[in-house]
């Protein structure tokens, strides 16, 4: 279980609200719930939120201004947007404001889960640092581009070595194919059927085939997983 | 009549005309005056020229024969036909010969030419004016020679009525032609007023009409007939948005609607509710995928976020694609070979492209593998420049679309019969045929003897000047 996570929702919608702080509960995280952008702001810079899900519309200030304005103040917590525009220079106006990522309503809430969980992890390690990462007896060496599992090195493309970084990077958490998607190949678009889902097939037949314990795991309805157990 | 006739005077054309025609009456009036002036000039100049020659001619006879033969000869000249005024006085100021009276003193003053009123003999009483000339001859006795103005008077009565005249003609066909062509500018404003105001009625198939001529007004009815016909397609467009989501979203909600339904009713076991919330889930995924596609395709179409283009290299974006394709394609028994040189760039919206290479990838492997087994199954991924226009094509060996099919497969959610059981919405064509205007190039469907070559031809990015 990862560790329980303190986040703040700023959407004026109460019905939508109300549901994100339940699905972040069972989720076995807190949230609490901001209606407008400045009661966000006063909450948001009181301090202690692992990562801020911030509406881009909302009365009293609009979500990209409040978020502006928290940068500015020197804050560092993790934010994501969320709109009902959706489109690419929506995102790239998001991420210019000061935001960490970007999700169009209508999304799943797998895909808001898996992306908060990511961007609260970034927080507090520093993960910048670590030359290589380590799961089970699988060893990716960012260095060398070296994998090896149980001591064996298993040779990869370079693509594959990005995916499983990704992965290893973000291990014991979950990960979509549009988080996959934009960040081993910069895609912000869909490219349909099932293309992540080969790829990753061909990443475990690589990693997994033979081995007592697999460590790439395929979380139903939300994306995929490396970790040690089921 | 009152209000109509204000409104034709009131019109540009009108003014113009009578500004025009006041401006070229004067020009006319302007002319005959100055060519007047010097008419009356010249002839003034030869009537001096004539009175120094008869002056020189009568005082020669003076100085041969003294006043007795010079009053003989002005006496016989005043009685030529036609002849010149001529006036001979003695020392006393009494008249030995001549055909004129009444002249002024002043006139005699010594060799100048002067204007003057004099009577004739023959019918005393009426004044006419001359041209006079006198010269003192020894002993005091003084010649006059004169010739009538009458010519001159002629003249001017002569230009001062074709002044009069043609400013008269120019008032009356100016005038005539302003309201002729204000009358002929009004009717084609009005003309084109009405047609404006059924087209704000709403029927947008209306156009202004054109005369035909070329003039301003005509070139100004045809390129807002241009705009009215690109108002009208996107009109059309949006109203085949609609239709096509009245239409063809009603299936997947219907579905949506029916299995929640179903689950609802029948009740049952966890496990039934869940298969059955599972689906509702993927039902309306489905349907979110086919609104963002749809948006897409409007976004393209009314051509925003073309000054967001930038340089995209296609040549890295194709290879990424093949790359990211290359294991479905091997997993679904085909071969995905790409042949695309380094370099090619174009302006434009890289997710856009690449949506729309992908979705083109995509169709390939959903619609484009051969049904015979054993036949080639190649999907061929191509780009090439041809001057400045990039052509980037992918091409497979399945059963293509019929020649007569191909326009109507880029209509949105239009699909061929025999892939109506494959996934799919129906919009990818339609996207890439968006994209591809809203980059200035087009979409091209071809056979590939057997298959289908799907060809996307976009400008090429202006060379960089490194």
């Amino acid at each position: 279980m990862l560790p329980a996570m303190r986040i703040l929702i700023v959407e004026d919608d109460a019905d939508a609200a109300a549901y994100l702080v339940k699905a972040f509960g069972e989720a076995g995280h807190m949230a609490d719930h901001a209606r407008d952008g400045l009661t966000g702001y006063g909450m948001a810079e009181e301090g202690g939120y692992d990562c801020l899900v911030v509406d881009r519309m909302l009365p009293k200030m609009d979500g990209l201004t409040m978020i502006g304005g928290l940068r500015e103040q020197g804050l560092q917590t993790p934010v994501l947007v969320l709109s009902a525009l959706g489109q690419v220079d929506d995102r790239v106006k998001g991420l210019r404001a000061g935001a960490d990522d970007y999700l169009p309503k209508p999304y799943a809430f797998s895909e808001l889960l898996a992306r908060v969980e990511v961007l609260a992890k970034r927080k507090g390690t520093t993960q910048t640092a670590e030359t290589a990462y380590v799961v089970g007896d699988l060893r990716l060496d960012r260095l060398s581009h070296k994998v090896s599992r149980a001591g064996e090195d298993i040779p990869m493309q370079p693509r594959e070595f990005r995916l499983l970084e990704y992965l290893m990077r973000n291990a014991g958490r979950v990960v979509t194919r549009t988080m996959l998607l934009e960040q081993v190949w910069d895609y912000h678009f869909d490219p349909g059927t099932n293309v992540i889902d080969v790829h990753i097939s061909r990443l475990r037949a690589k990693i997994d085939k033979g081995q007592a314990k697999p460590l790439l795991h395929t979380v139903r309805g939300a994306g995929y997983v490396i970790r040690e157990g089921a | 009549m009152g209000s109509g006739l204000r409104r034709l005077i009131g019109t540009t054309a009108f003014k113009l005309s009578l500004g025009y025609m006041v401006a070229s009456a004067l020009f006319a009036g302007g002319l005959i005056t100055y060519v007047g002036i010097h008419a009356r000039q010249l002839i003034d100049e030869q009537i001096g020229q004539t009175l120094t020659a008869q002056i020189n001619a009568l005082s020669d006879q003076y100085r041969v024969g003294g006043i007795r033969r010079l009053t003989a000869v002005v006496d016989r000249r005043t009685r030529e036909p036609g002849a010149f005024l001529f006036l001979l006085q003695g020392p006393a100021g009494e008249t030995l010969a001549g055909n004129i009276s009444g002249v002024r003193a002043e006139s005699f003053a010594n060799g100048t030419t002067v204007e003057t009123s004099y009577q004739r003999l023959e019918d005393e009483g009426q004044q006419r004016s001359a041209l006079v000339r006198a010269f003192v001859l020894p002993g005091n006795n003084r010649l006059l020679v004169g010739r009538d103005l009458e010519e001159r008077e002629r003249l001017n009565t002569v230009l001062g009525q074709a002044i009069r005249i043609l400013i008269g003609a120019l008032l009356v066909f100016g005038v005539l032609g302003a309201f002729l062509v204000a009358r002929r500018a009004i009717a084609r404003m009005d003309a084109m007023t009405a047609s404006g105001q059924s087209i704000m009625a709403g029927d947008l198939m209306q156009r202004l009409p054109v005369s035909g001529s070329g003039d301003e007004i005509d070139r100004l009815a045809v390129s807002l007939n241009a705009m009215l016909d690109r108002i009208g397609l996107l009109m059309q467009g949006m109203k085949e948005v609609s239709d096509n989501i009245a239409h063809d979203l009603r299936t997947p909600l219907t579905r949506l609607r029916n299995s929640a339904e179903q689950a609802l009713r029948t009740g049952g076991s966890k496990e039934e509710y869940r298969a059955a919330l599972e689906r509702t889930i993927e039902e309306s995924d489905g349907l979110i995928r086919i609104f963002n596609a749809l948006l897409l395709i409007t976004r393209a179409e009314a051509g925003t976020g073309t000054d967001a283009f930038k340089e995209v290299d296609v040549s890295e974006l194709m290879g990424d694609l093949a790359e990211m394709y290359e294991p479905s394609a091997e997993e679904a028994g085909a071969k995905l070979l790409a042949n695309v040189p380094a370099g090619l760039v174009v302006l434009g919206n890289r997710e856009l492209l690449g949506q729309v290479l992908a979705n083109l990838i995509d169709n390939a492997l959903k619609y484009g593998l051969p049904s015979v087994a054993g036949a080639t199954s190649e999907i061929r991924l191509t780009a090439s420049a041809e001057q400045d226009r990039l052509l980037i094509s992918v091409a497979d060996h399945g059963e293509g679309v019929p020649e007569t099919e191909r326009s109507k497969v880029l209509e949105r959610f239009h699909r061929l019969d025999a892939s109506r059981h494959k996934p799919g919405s129906g919009l990818g064509l339609s996207l890439a045929a968006a994209v591809a205007r809203l980059h200035k190039g087009e979409l091209r469907l071809d056979g590939n003897g057997p298959g289908l070559k799907v060809t996307l031809e976009l400008p090429m990015a202006p060379m960089r000047t490194a």
